[in-house]
């Protein structure tokens, strides 16, 4: 079966740090793909170079096994591939809805839309449909997301990647700021989104969340991948002895 | 969250109760004298040329930038206009808007400078602008050898002293034109919501495939293209170029702006504020004139009022983000 997206030989310097060296990997459709490895493995730079947010140095991309190249992440999104960064990437002073269509903004019909006029309501509409299949507790869709908790910022960044993505989203995090309740919506939204047909790429420092949801884990080391196990009969201890070198 | 609630939390709302304040006071003081036609006619037509530059300006600071060159820019331009105008000769409308159409090229070549300055070169807008600042008020000098152009065509003076549209004088009718296109580029476009994006996240937005950079030019751009407006709007106001006259232009207008409650970090901030901002000193200017207190005072009421302003609206969003982590806690 050929892979959705695939990478080979990718790599990244940041000066004399290299981020990514040779680095490896693939996500086939519909799956859950967790991409674990220690602090400084390469795993966020991973995925920006597979998601238009950063240009690798070397190595090739492929998707549905034709070759691609992102310079930009609108030519990622056209593909169907969204991305929840670590760090969200919300615009504190926009409500729910301007952050969910930042970028995307649906135009009014006829000469206003082509001024750059935008339907609101459309958006709204749009926007508390995707909250309520989520859902999660954010509820107020007209307060401005910096006034928020952590927890409903990161369910706004995960409704908007869900919305978007036609393919493939990756969550970095996702569930690093979130309590107990809220960890569980986000895991059950990831074997829903899977069971929609969308693959999912799940980045984790939770071993247990991991092998719940994942359907094959890729570890990464020093840039690399090191690993693939299948989820299902893997041990947590498989797990942490890949990623920090201690068994091969 | 209730439509007063939400209302009652916008800057530009208080600010808008601190300029009733004034002008009651003033009216008190001196009755009709202040509260005349003719005195608030004088004082929207001495803050036309500043809310054509306010647009610019708020637009500007919503992207937590800042452009010090639009006094500059205007004088630029205006002496250009002035050049070209006096170059084809004549005092009709033909000349004039030849004259305009110089003024506007010149005022988005400055504006599109600065912004390319600022968002491809990546050199800090404070430093753009302060740059700019300087290299066009010294070419206007160079042009002119430092003597102002009084040659300017009479239908654009007429147009400043004889016209009226719909009651209004002509200049305070352009700008508030140009106040109410702007308010709605700014809240209802998609222009203006990247405005407000860039300055609230500027990674997010370039994330979310928003091109910054492209849209930083168009911003500094509109900014240059208002400050030739308010070139043409000054020729007009005056009948020569204002050389020496500009000089403390940016920083009113920049004074104006963050009184109606543009935040100068960035991502919040509305064209009504800023019409608000720019009252408040001309209002004390005028009523000062009128009470008989001398003028000099409107300097140190505005300065006060800068500074307030922009202290209560920190201290009130200090407020709303602690009331962020304690009473909007998630319902789980």
């Amino acid at each position: 079966m050929t892979p959705l997206l695939e990478a080979r030989g990718l790599s990244r310097a940041f000066g004399h740090v290299q981020a990514l060296d040779e680095a490896e990997f693939d996500v086939r459709a519909g799956e859950v793909v967790a991409l674990v490895g220690d602090n400084g493995a390469g795993k966020s730079t991973l995925v920006k170079a597979l998601t238009g947010n950063l240009e690798a140095d070397r190595g090739e991309l492929l998707f549905d096994g034709r070759p691609v190249s992102f310079t930009s992440p609108a030519q990622a999104f056209a593909l169907g591939i969204e991305v929840v960064f670590q760090d969200l990437a919300l615009a504190p002073h926009l409500n729910p809805v301007q952050n969910m269509f930042l970028g995307r903004e649906i135009p009014r019909r006829g000469l206003l839309g082509r001024l750059g006029f935008m339907d609101e309501r459309a958006m709204r509409e749009r926007a508390e449909a995707g909250f309520r299949d989520l859902g999660g507790t954010v509820t107020d869709l007209t307060a401005r997301v910096g006034e928020m908790s952590g927890g409903q910022r990161q369910q706004i960044a995960i409704v908007r990647a869900i919305t978007w993505a036609d393919r493939l989203v990756f969550l970095d995090e996702p569930t690093a700021a979130l309590g107990v309740v809220q960890t569980r919506h986000v895991l059950d939204t990831i074997k829903r989104v899977r069971d929609k047909g969308i693959a999912v790429v799940l980045i984790s420092h939770s071993m247990p969340e991991v092998l719940e949801v994942a359907d094959r884990v890729q570890v990464m080391r020093l840039g690399r991948r090191v690993a693939v196990f299948e989820g299902a009969d893997t041990t947590v201890e498989q797990l942490v002895g890949a990623m920090t070198g201690g068994i091969r | 969250m209730s439509l007063v609630q939400r209302l009652s939390r916008l800057q530009s709302v208080w600010i808008l109760g601190v300029l009733v304040v004034i002008v009651v006071l003033f009216s008190i003081a001196a009755g009709q004298r202040f509260l005349s036609t003719g005195n608030f006619s004088l004082i929207s037509q001495n803050i036309a040329v500043w809310a054509v530059l306010g647009v610019g300006m708020t637009f500007v600071i919503i992207t937590s930038g800042i452009d010090l060159s639009i006094g500059s820019v205007l004088v630029f331009s205006s002496v250009v206009a002035a050049k070209v105008m006096a170059a084809v000769g004549g005092d009709g409308w033909s000349t004039a808007s030849l004259g305009i159409g110089a003024a506007l090229l010149s005022g988005i070549a400055w504006g599109t400078l600065n912004g390319f300055l600022v968002a491809r070169a990546r050199i800090p807008a404070l430093i753009v602008t302060l740059g700019t600042l300087s290299v066009a008020l010294g070419l206007a000098q160079v042009l002119t050898g430092g003597i102002d152009i009084r040659s300017v065509p009479e239908s654009l003076t007429d147009f400043n002293t004889y016209i009226k549209i719909v009651g209004i004088p002509a200049l305070p009718f352009v700008a508030l034109v140009t106040v109410v296109a702007g308010a709605i580029v700014l809240h209802r476009t998609r222009f203006g919501r990247y405005t407000y994006a860039i300055g609230s996240n500027q990674i997010a937005a370039r994330r979310m495939g928003i091109n910054v950079e492209r849209h930083l030019i168009g911003v500094y751009g509109l900014t240059g293209a208002l400050a030739g407006l308010g070139a043409v709007l000054a020729l007009s106001q005056f009948g020569t170029t204002t050389i020496a006259g500009q000089s403390l232009t940016n920083l009113n207008v920049i004074a104006a702006v963050v009184i109606g409650g543009t935040s100068i970090f960035g991502g919040e901030g509305s064209i009504f504020g800023t019409v608000v901002g720019l009252f408040i000193p001309a209002v004390l200017q005028a009523g000062f004139v009128i009470i008989g207190v001398e003028s000099f005072w409107q300097g140190v009421a505005v300065g006060s009022v800068l500074v307030a302003a922009v202290f209560v609206d920190q201290s009130r969003r200090a407020r709303a983000q602690r009331g962020a982590s304690s009473t909007r806690k998630e319902r789980t």
